[in-house]
């Protein structure tokens, strides 16, 4: 809609500032209390003038973690989160993007079985399965080690369908074209396939890094081991219960960190992560 | 450069049976096109031969192999395709190179080839561009660059003109017959337009629902077509092709009305069921008293260089090609004589082409 009208425009902006507002302002909050001392926060009214001490609260943060509640240094945590989001995210892209070639461009018998097998986990999250899967990965000992936070999450239906979607847009000429100049399926997959899943790749890179930065439950269950804590892990065991105070100005400091990188992979790659989302070039 | 042979082709694809005994010998350097009606099997042909669709039975060979069960890289042979399938993500030049960096030859060889394809189809100046900033003909060209680089035993065409518009069709149709006559390399042209047939071919091969209708010069296939099909697949506007049984001097159509035939044209004898063929150029407008039939014209269509008038006789409809300066109207009725050297019969049952001696 184009219509030069002062009041809608006014209505529209006044619409907009109210979500911009709700969104940003729990942000901004944390982000405040995060340069606060600890009796600045506990004080009430809370002061929404960001304090002096950002860079403390910061470094006790990276290096020490939270005292009071036993926890490892954010730093270490921070490791973790994003060794595991990205095993995840290169895991999911690399075995989708395989499986989906298989299905698209093999004949083989059971072909189908397989897509609906795959397909049917679609219906099963994370959450459904997570007791049988804990207990696998119990018993291989996985337990406390990146393979048991990351492996149960690599497989990906949801991956896996969409790619073949995508492989299926691809005419088939191109893979003709390609058997006669010679090329082995294999060669046609990381020469031409791969090539044009690019963009795909970089907007399910940008998924499912978030995805594997944000998982709660699964690092839970299957760390016990402070130095095995994803920072989203963290933030909860720093939260102490009973009589300890909690450091909620270090709490909201590594609530900080914990959102910066998601934060920055959307930034640097939102150009790519909009082009996978909207144009194939074909 | 090779021959190809085709000896008793079949092609099923479960129970539906696509091509029923196909035999055909390209010789070396000929420039044969295959010519059909969607779905009548001449895409599959090409396929099988090109070895990207397995042969149900029969045997084809390339330059004296037979090629059965061998993989398509390995039948030394290029595929030019309806939708180009350049690859989206290579420069044109990558695009030319790419098979025969498949095939490990030295990076100089690499750029004398495909330099060569490049000038002799004036590319030159495009290398570094990506398909997707090429015009149609443009990539149709670059398809057929990645075709010359190879310098293959035989090209095969799969529609290369379908998806140009009807100007660039007819330059590129041009193109491609100087470029055969320049390269000499045997090659098999798939399409649905006759005219390119005419037009490209050396010889032709006519099909029809998975059959050889028949093979021969274009000329040859125009001017005595074997079967009722090709005579009125072959020509613009196509023969006028009409049911009927002949009498003394006289051909009686189902309703009734007659067509007079000339005094010494050849004719099945009197009494037989027969298909009178009589092609649009082949008719002439006369003095009424002369004519052997009067066409009730209901339309006109004026090209310039030509006018064809479009008219129902007998229930049938029928076109004439007059000339362009001609007089008529529609609504009118039109006097016409036959060229007696230029009716064709064919049998209403086999629809085979009948011949008979002239009178």
């Amino acid at each position: 809609m184009v219509e030069k009208r002062p009041a809608l425009s006014f209505l529209a902006y006044a619409v907009l500032s109210l979500g911009v507002l709700v969104v940003a302002l729990p942000v901004y909050v944390t982000f405040v209390a995060s340069t606060q001392t600890f009796e600045q926060i506990v004080t009430v009214p809370m002061s929404l003038v960001p304090g002096t001490e950002l860079i403390a609260n910061y470094t006790a943060a990276l290096t020490s973690g939270s005292e009071q509640a036993s926890s490892a240094p954010v730093a270490r945590m921070m490791v973790v989160s994003l060794v595991m989001a990205l095993t995840v995210a290169f895991g999911k892209i690399v075995i989708s993007l395989l499986s989906a070639f298989a299905f698209v461009y093999f004949r083989f018998p059971g072909r189908m079985f397989f897509f609906w097998m795959i397909f049917i986990t679609l219906m099963l999250p994370v959450e459904v399965r997570i007791l049988p899967t804990y207990e696998v990965i119990a018993n291989l000992g996985l337990i406390n080690t990146y393979a048991g936070l990351t492996i149960p999450l690599i497989a990906s239906a949801t991956a896996t369908f969409l790619f073949r979607q995508f492989f299926m847009t691809i005419p088939d000429e191109l893979a003709e074209a390609a058997r006669m100049d010679g090329a082995s399926p294999m060669r046609f997959f990381w020469d031409v396939v791969v090539p044009l899943s690019r963009t795909n790749m970089a907007a399910l890179f940008v998924i499912l890094f978030i995805y594997g930065w944000n998982q709660y439950l699964w690092p839970l269950l299957v760390t016990t081991d402070q130095s095995m804590y994803t920072v989203v892990i963290g933030i909860r065991s720093m939260i102490a219960g009973g009589d300890a105070a909690t450091l909620w100005n270090i709490v909201m400091a590594t609530a900080m960190l914990a959102m910066l990188p998601p934060a920055l992979v959307v930034i640097l790659m939102q150009r790519w992560f909009v082009k996978g989302l909207v144009e194939t070039e074909k | 450069m090779a021959a190809v042979v085709l000896k008793n082709v079949t092609k099923a694809f479960g129970k539906t049976q696509v091509i029923y005994g196909m035999d055909l010998v390209v010789t070396d350097g000929e420039f044969v096109v295959i010519v059909g009606p969607s779905g009548c099997g001449k895409s599959t042909v090409l396929r099988m031969i090109a070895g990207l669709e397995p042969v149900t039975s029969g045997i084809i060979e390339i330059a004296g192999r037979v090629v059965n069960d061998v993989e398509p890289k390995d039948r030394n042979i290029a595929m030019v395709f309806q939708n180009y399938a350049l690859y989206p993500h290579m420069s044109v030049r990558e695009n030319m190179a790419y098979g025969l960096k498949i095939r490990r030859m030295a990076k100089p060889e690499i750029e004398k080839h495909v330099a060569r394809a490049a000038k002799i189809l004036e590319l030159e100046g495009l290398l570094d561009r990506k398909p997707r900033e090429l015009s149609g003909g443009q990539r149709q060209r670059v398809a057929m660059g990645r075709a010359i680089v190879r310098d293959p035993a035989a090209f095969l065409f799969d529609e290369p003109l379908s998806n140009l518009d009807a100007k660039l069709r007819v330059q590129m149709r041009l193109e491609i017959q100087k470029l055969s006559r320049e390269l000499g390399t045997t090659s098999l042209y798939v399409t649905h337009d006759q005219v390119e047939a005419m037009t490209l071919a050396h010889r032709m091969v006519v099909m029809n629902a998975g059959r050889v209708e028949q093979i021969g010069a274009p000329l040859d296939v125009y001017l005595r077509p074997a079967t009722a099909f090709v005579a009125a697949f072959i020509g613009v506007p196509p023969m006028n092709l009409l049911n009927g049984r002949i009498g003394e001097g006289v051909f009686t159509l189902g309703n009734g009305l007659a067509i007079k035939l000339p005094q010494n044209a050849p004719r099945p004898p009197a009494g037989t069921e027969a298909i009178l063929g009589v092609r649009p150029e082949h008719m002439e407008p006369v003095g009424e008293p002369d004519a052997a039939l009067a066409l009730g014209v209901e339309t006109i269509e004026r090209l310039g260089a030509d006018t064809l008038a479009h008219g129902t006789f007998d229930g049938h409809p029928m076109v004439v090609r007059l000339p362009a300066e001609a007089r008529l109207e529609a609504g009118t009725r039109l006097a016409l004589g036959l060229v007696p050297d230029e009716i064709h019969w064919f049998d209403p049952t086999t629809q085979q082409r009948l011949e008979f001696a002239p009178r």
